[in-house]
């Protein structure tokens, strides 16, 4: 899922536009009007379109009645095949008595999914709202950006996991450490996608908007920020799934509340339904988050597919 | 507005007129990695009250760098330019600008485009005459629609409209109707003329087709590339209103000869390439 705009942080096309492109305003003065190439490279042509695992909406009566019969064959089929072969409830439970332990365990399990929303919300919000402004900052100044880019990546590909131990010990067994842990894991893809929207200028449209007078602030805000706008939501969405693999793995690594510490506890018990309860749960809200963004996407960013 | 008509026809092309604009020796150099590029020299050019000035020149002869100095969005390396006493140096209200690719944003739908200019000038929005605006170039019902769900030529209407709504009274126009289809273009030549009948704006056209340029123009500078100079300027006395198929008479296409030799001319032979 949008696998490359996360990591064509540097091409070709990008970094001729980093030249000047901060100073757009000033730089209108320097540059050489030129409109009739389309702009192609770089990180264009991503939106949300790659993104967009078939939630089309326009499904005929048939395709539905497919979809629904797939469902019902793999549920159904699975629910068969391990009462069939008699496979015991520890190695895998049957679909129905998933089902069955998420309703019965529901009154246990609530709680921890409460905390483990709230921290992925909270660390979320955080990570994606500095993510955000660094990636709107930096882009305007080409020279800072050389010298973030470096530390950026590097928040990017260390596995944030791997901090929650340290961050556990200075900051104790509260939600603390796993927040900051979302924070840093979301936050950096947030950043890195928005500065790649944010770099994608087409100087025709600032020109436009020049010649009507526009500022600096209102060309950010009219021109700049929806220009930007399919990446920012691709960010946002690639920031918030890691972010859920992160509260997840942090609850498992330390503490005592949370969907991954109820997935620790499980296991521990070999209580297998109630483990495999609290995996299809987990399911539901990565799918949600999904699905969240896409519509998102669809309303704020659709004039690019 | 008919008034404007009655005078136009009146006064005709030849007659002196007041001056609009005034660009003197314009020198620009753009900055480049590899070195400077030197894309104006000395140029100097008078833009007459109420005129269609057309410039005309090949691919990189400046024509765009010239247009965007004159609308503010560029620094001149030495010279100015001046809209009657004002020196121009950042984008002036009195002057909008058309783009190639009616340059709509992608984002918005027509009527949002087109409320752009009165939201970044923080003004409330003239809704009359937007809409009489789209009844005359015939996009009226299509302000919910999206750039992308419209034609080429209605794209470039809609950018007409877009310029024309903040009234201006000089109108900037960079080869607005380049990436068009032949057909379209003419329809777009017409609408355009009659509007400038219509409203009496100035309007400098940027164009690369002579005959383009002959059939709308009044006066035509022609440009030579590298540096970019006026080498020479065109006076167009057809009346009007000119009908599109003008461009087949035989005098019209000798006119565009006779403007076409003077580019040649100009240009070095090729040496070694003779063609028997």
């Amino acid at each position: 899922m949008a696998a490359s705009p996360m990591w064509d942080w540097r091409l070709p096309e990008t970094e001729r536009m980093l030249e000047g492109g901060a100073r757009v305003d000033k730089a209108l003065g320097d540059k050489i009007p030129e409109f009739n190439k389309k702009k192609s490279g770089g990180g264009d042509g991503v939106g949300l379109s790659g993104a967009s695992l078939g939630l089309g909406d326009h499904r005929t009566k048939f395709e539905i009645l497919i979809i629904i019969l797939v469902a019902v064959v793999i549920i159904g089929g699975s629910e068969f095949l391990l009462k069939w072969f008699g496979v015991p409830q520890y190695v895998l439970p049957t679909p129905s008595q998933i089902v069955t332990a998420l309703f019965t365990e529901w009154k246990f399990i609530w709680p921890h999914l409460l905390v483990t929303l709230y921290e992925l919300l909270v660390g979320f919000a955080i990570g994606a709202s500095i993510g955000f402004v660094l990636a709107a900052v930096i882009t305007q100044f080409p020279f800072v950006e050389k010298i973030v880019t470096p530390y950026i990546l590097l928040l990017v590909t260390t596995p944030m996991l791997a901090l929650v131990p340290l961050l556990i010990l200075k900051l104790g067994f509260g939600s603390e450490p796993r927040i900051i842990a979302v924070a840093l894991a979301s936050g950096p893809m947030v950043m890195i996608n928005s500065a790649t929207g944010f770099r994608r200028v087409d100087l025709a449209k600032i020109a436009l908007a020049r010649s009507f007078g526009a500022s600096t602030f209102q060309i950010f805000t009219k021109i700049r920020i929806p220009m930007a706008m399919p990446m920012i939501i691709v960010g946002l969405m690639v920031g918030s799934i890691f972010g859920l693999l992160t509260t997840v793995g942090a609850e498992m690594v330390g503490g005592a509340e949370g969907l991954g510490n109820r997935l620790t506890y499980y296991s521990a018990l070999i209580r297998m339904p109630q483990f495999f309860a609290v995996i299809l749960i987990l399911a539901i809200i990565g799918i949600s988050i999904y699905v969240l963004f896409y519509w998102i996407g669809k309303k704020w960013a659709s004039w690019e597919a | 507005m008919m008034d404007a008509t009655h005078m136009r026809k009146a006064a005709g092309a030849s007659d002196k007129r007041s001056t609009k604009m005034l660009v003197e020796r314009a020198t620009k150099y753009y900055q480049t990695r590899t070195g400077s590029v030197h894309a104006l020299d000395n140029v100097s050019l008078e833009v007459r009250d109420g005129e269609f000035l057309c410039i005309l020149g090949p691919s990189g002869c400046g024509k765009s760098t010239l247009l965007w100095s004159m609308g503010g969005l560029h620094d001149l390396t030495d010279g100015e330019i001046r809209l009657g006493p004002e020196k121009i140096t950042k984008p002036h209200p009195e002057i909008a600008m058309i783009f190639q690719d009616a340059n709509l944003l992608p984002w918005r739908n027509l009527a949002a485009n087109i409320a752009l200019p009165f939201e970044l000038k923080r003004k409330p929005v003239d809704q009359e005459r937007i809409d009489a605006l789209l009844k005359r170039v015939d996009l009226w019902g299509f302000e919910s629609k999206f750039p992308r769900e419209l034609s080429g030529g209605m794209q470039q209407r809609a950018s007409i409209v877009r310029s024309l709504s903040v009234n201006p009274s000089l109108l900037l126009m960079d080869e607005p109707f380049g990436a068009l289809d032949a057909f379209t273009r003419d329809e777009m030549n017409l609408l355009i003329q009659e509007i400038w009948m219509e409203t009496g704006k100035t309007i400098v056209f940027v164009t690369h087709s002579i005959s383009e340029a002959i059939f709308l123009a009044d006066r035509v500078a022609v440009m030579s590339a590298r540096p970019g100079r006026i080498a020479r300027i065109f006076d167009i006395d057809i009346p009007r209103p000119r009908p599109v198929d003008i461009q087949t008479r035989p005098d019209f296409i000798e006119r565009v000869l006779h403007i076409k030799a003077s580019i040649d001319h100009g240009r070095k032979p090729h040496v070694g390439l003779a063609i028997t």
